[in-house]
C-alpha cells in the first residue's frame, strides 16, 4: 500500500497480520466448525452396537469413486425416527416453549432491575454493575442445585409457607416445568440484565427532560423515549438468552420432572443413555437449524454494536 | 445532568434492587449457610459445624476431581487468554479483510451455541482423528469457548485504544511486537486479567461439554457434583459449593486488585 492513495476497500495483510489472524482462525476453524461436518456425517450413519457405536458410512481416504457409491447408501434412518417417534417433536415443541417463556419472564424481571441501576446515582452504578454480574461468576451448576434445596417437596421454601400457616399442602414446584423456567430464568438473568442496562444508560438523559418539558408525563415519556431506545438491548439480551436455553440440559434434567421434555435432554439421553450416536446426532443437526434464524439475528446485531463502538 | 437522574432516583427503584438482588443471591446465600449446618436435613437447623467440610477432605474422589477441574481451567485460561488477544487484535485493527464476516461469526457463535451441540460436535471430532479422551481433550474444548470470551472482553478494551501511544512507539524505533509488549499489553491489562479469570471460572463450571470430551479416569469437580447432586440433596454438595464459591471470589478479588495495580501503570505510560 503506497502512502497518498486512499485505502482500499478490502486490505491487504502484512506477514505478521497473517500469523496474528491465522493462529485463533484456525483453531476455531478446527475446533468450533469442523466438528460441524462430523455430526452431519454420524448423522447419516446407521447405529450399531459397537465402539464406537455407529457404522461409518463412508472413510475420509477413500477414492472419488467409492465415495460416489457410497453416497447412495447414506442412511436417513436416524432421521426417520426424529418423525416417527413423537417424543421428539415434543422435545423440539417444548424447548421452544420453556425458552420463549422464560426469556418473556426474564425480561419483565431484568427490565426494572436494570432500569433502575441506570437511574441510580453515577457513583452506585459500577457497584451495581459487579453486583448484577457476579452470580454468573458462581458455578451454574450450584445456582441450579440450589433451587433444588428451596423447591423441594421438603424444601426451604414448603417449610416457610407451611411454618407460616399459607399453605397445609407442601406446594409440588419441583420435578415440574414451573421449576425449570424458574431454573432459567434465574441463571440467564445476568445475560438480560447488562444488554438492558447498557441500552438504557447510553441514551441522553436530555432526550427524557425534552419529552416532559413537552409536556409528557413520566409514564409515557418512558414508553416513548426510554423504552423503545431500550429495545436493542432488550433484543441482544433476549437472544443470548434463548438461544442457549433453547439446548438446556442441566436445568431440566436436575429441576424438571421425567416429562420436562427438552431437546438438550433428550439429545443427551440419545447419546449416554441410549449410546445412539447417529440419532443423537440428528437431533444436533436438527436443532441447529431450528436455531439458525436466531443464531443469525444474534451474530448481525452482535456484529453491528461491535462496529459502532469502533 | 446528574441531578435530574438522581431526582427521579426514587424509593421504589431502591425497592426494585433490593428485590431483584434479594432474588440473585437469597439461593446463593442459602447455599453457603447450609454448608455450616450441623444436621443433615436441610430443614433441620442442627447449629453450626463445619463437620462437612472435614468430611469432604477426606473425600479423596472430590479432591482429584478438583485438582484437575483446576488444571484444566488454568491451562485453558491461559491458552485462551492468549489466543483471545490475538483475535481481539484481529479484530478491531484489521478493518475488512477478506473472511472477517466469518471469523466474527466463528468468535460469536460459540457464546450462544447449546453446549450439548457444542460437546457432541467435539467428541465426534475427536473419535474421528482417534484422540485418546481426558486431560488434553478437555484442554482443547475448553480453549475454544474460552477463547471467544476473552476476544469480546479485550476487544472491547480495544475499542477505546488511542493508538497513537503505539505509533510514537514505533517512531521510536520498536518493532511491532516490541510495541505491543511495551506499551499496549500493560496498558490493556486489566481487561485481559478480567479475560483470563472469565476462561478460568467458565472452564472451571463447564458440566455439559466436559462430560462429552473427557474420557474416562478423567473426572472434573462438576462431573462429581453432578453425580452427587443427582443421588440427592447433601450438606457435603453445600461445603464443595461454597468452597468453589470462596474459589472464584477470591480470584476475582486477586484480578481486581491486579488490574488497579496495571491501570496505575498504564496510566503512567498515558501521561509519559
Amino acid at each position: 500500500m503506497s502512502a497518498g492513495k486512499p485505502k482500499p476497500h478490502r486490505r491487504k495483510l502484512a506477514l505478521g497480520q497473517r500469523v496474528l489472524l491465522a493462529v485463533p482462525f484456525l483453531w476455531l476453524l478446527l475446533f468450533f466448525a469442523a466438528p460441524f461436518l462430523f455430526v452431519a456425517k454420524i448423522s447419516l450413519s446407521q447405529a450399531v452396537a459397537q465402539r464406537p457405536p455407529y457404522e461409518p458410512v463412508f472413510a475420509w481416504s477413500e477414492s472419488w469413486n467409492v465415495f460416489v457409491e457410497k453416497l447412495g447408501q447414506l442412511s436417513l434412518s436416524a432421521y426417520g425416527l426424529l418423525f416417527e417417534d413423537d417424543l421428539y417433536l415434543a422435545s423440539y415443541l417444548g424447548s421452544l416453549k420453556l425458552a420463549a417463556l422464560a426469556t418473556l419472564i426474564g425480561l419483565c424481571v431484568a427490565y426494572p432491575i436494570a432500569l433502575a441501576m441506570a437511574r441510580a446515582p453515577r457513583s452506585w452504578r459500577p457497584a451495581l454493575i459487579v453486583l448484577a454480574i457476579a452470580p454468573f461468576w458462581t458455578s451454574f451448576l450450584i445456582r441450579v442445585y440450589a433451587w433444588i434445596v428451596i423447591l423441594k417437596d421438603e424444601g426451604l421454601l414448603n417449610h416457610l409457607l407451611l411454618s407460616l400457616r399459607l399453605i397445609d399442602q407442601p406446594l409440588q414446584i419441583y420435578a415440574t416445568d414451573w421449576a425449570v423456567l424458574i431454573g432459567i430464568v434465574y441463571s440467564y438473568m445476568p445475560f438480560l440484565i447488562l444488554p438492558i442496562y447498557n441500552a438504557i444508560d447510553r441514551q441522553e438523559p436530555q432526550l427524557v427532560e425534552a419529552g416532559r418539558d413537552l409536556g409528557a408525563t413520566g409514564l409515557s415519556a418512558f414508553w416513548r423515549i426510554t423504552f423503545p431506545l431500550s429495545l436493542p438491548g432488550v433484543f441482544a439480551g433476549a437472544l443470548l438468552m434463548f438461544i442457549p436455553a433453547v439446548g438446556e440440559f442441566v436445568v431440566p434434567d436436575l429441576l424438571g420432572g421425567s416429562d420436562t421434555l427438552m431437546i438438550g435432554r433428550t439429545l443427551w439421553n440419545e447419546f449416554f443413555a441410549n449410546r445412539d450416536w447417529p440419532t443423537a446426532s440428528a437431533v444436533a443437526v436438527v436443532m441447529l437449524l431450528v436455531l439458525l434464524v436466531p443464531l443469525l439475528l444474534y451474530e448481525r446485531n452482535e456484529m453491528r454494536i461491535s462496529e459502532t463502538r469502533r | 445532568m446528574t441531578g435530574a437522574m438522581t431526582r427521579s432516583w426514587r424509593k421504589r427503584d431502591v425497592a426494585i434492587l433490593l428485590i431483584g438482588f434479594a432474588f440473585l443471591y437469597v439461593p446463593i446465600a442459602l447455599v453457603i449457610i447450609y454448608s455450616f449446618n450441623a444436621s443433615k436435613l436441610v430443614t433441620v437447623w442442627g447449629g453450626w459445624s463445619t463437620r462437612w467440610y472435614g468430611s469432604l477432605l477426606d473425600n479423596t474422589q472430590v479432591l482429584d476431581a478438583a485438582w484437575l477441574s483446576l488444571k484444566v481451567a488454568f491451562l485453558s485460561g491461559v491458552l485462551s487468554t492468549i489466543l483471545g488477544t490475538m483475535a481481539a487484535l484481529v479484530m478491531s485493527r484489521y478493518g475488512r479483510f477478506r473472511g472477517r464476516l466469518v471469523f466474527s461469526s466463528l468468535i460469536y457463535a460459540p457464546l450462544v451455541m447449546p453446549e450439548v451441540i457444542m460437546g457432541l460436535s467435539l467428541l465426534l471430532l475427536f473419535v474421528a482423528l482417534d484422540m485418546d479422551r481426558g486431560f488434553w481433550t478437555l484442554l482443547i474444548a475448553h480453549t475454544t469457548f474460552g477463547l471467544c470470551f476473552v476476544t469480546i472482553v479485550v476487544n472491547a478494551k480495544l475499542a477505546g485504544f488511542d493508538r497513537s501511544l503505539e505509533e510514537a512507539a514505533r517512531d521510536l524505533g520498536a518493532s511491532p511486537i516490541g510495541a505491543f509488549f511495551q506499551v499496549t499489553l500493560p496498558i490493556i491489562a486489566p481487561s485481559v486479567i478480567a479475560g483470563f479469570l472469565l476462561a478460568f471460572t467458565i472452564s472451571l463450571d463447564d458440566f455439559v461439554i466436559a462430560s462429552f470430551t473427557t474420557g474416562p479416569g478423567a473426572t472434573t469437580l462438576p462431573m462429581r457434583i453432578y453425580s452427587q447432586v443427582r443421588l440427592g440433596v447433601t450438606p457435603e454438595i453445600n461445603a464443595i459449593s461454597t468452597l468453589m464459591i470462596g474459589t472464584v471470589l477470591a480470584l476475582v478479588l486477586f484480578g481486581f486488585a491486579l488490574s488497579r495495580a496495571f491501570r496505575g501503570g498504564g496510566r503512567a505510560v498515558g501521561r509519559a
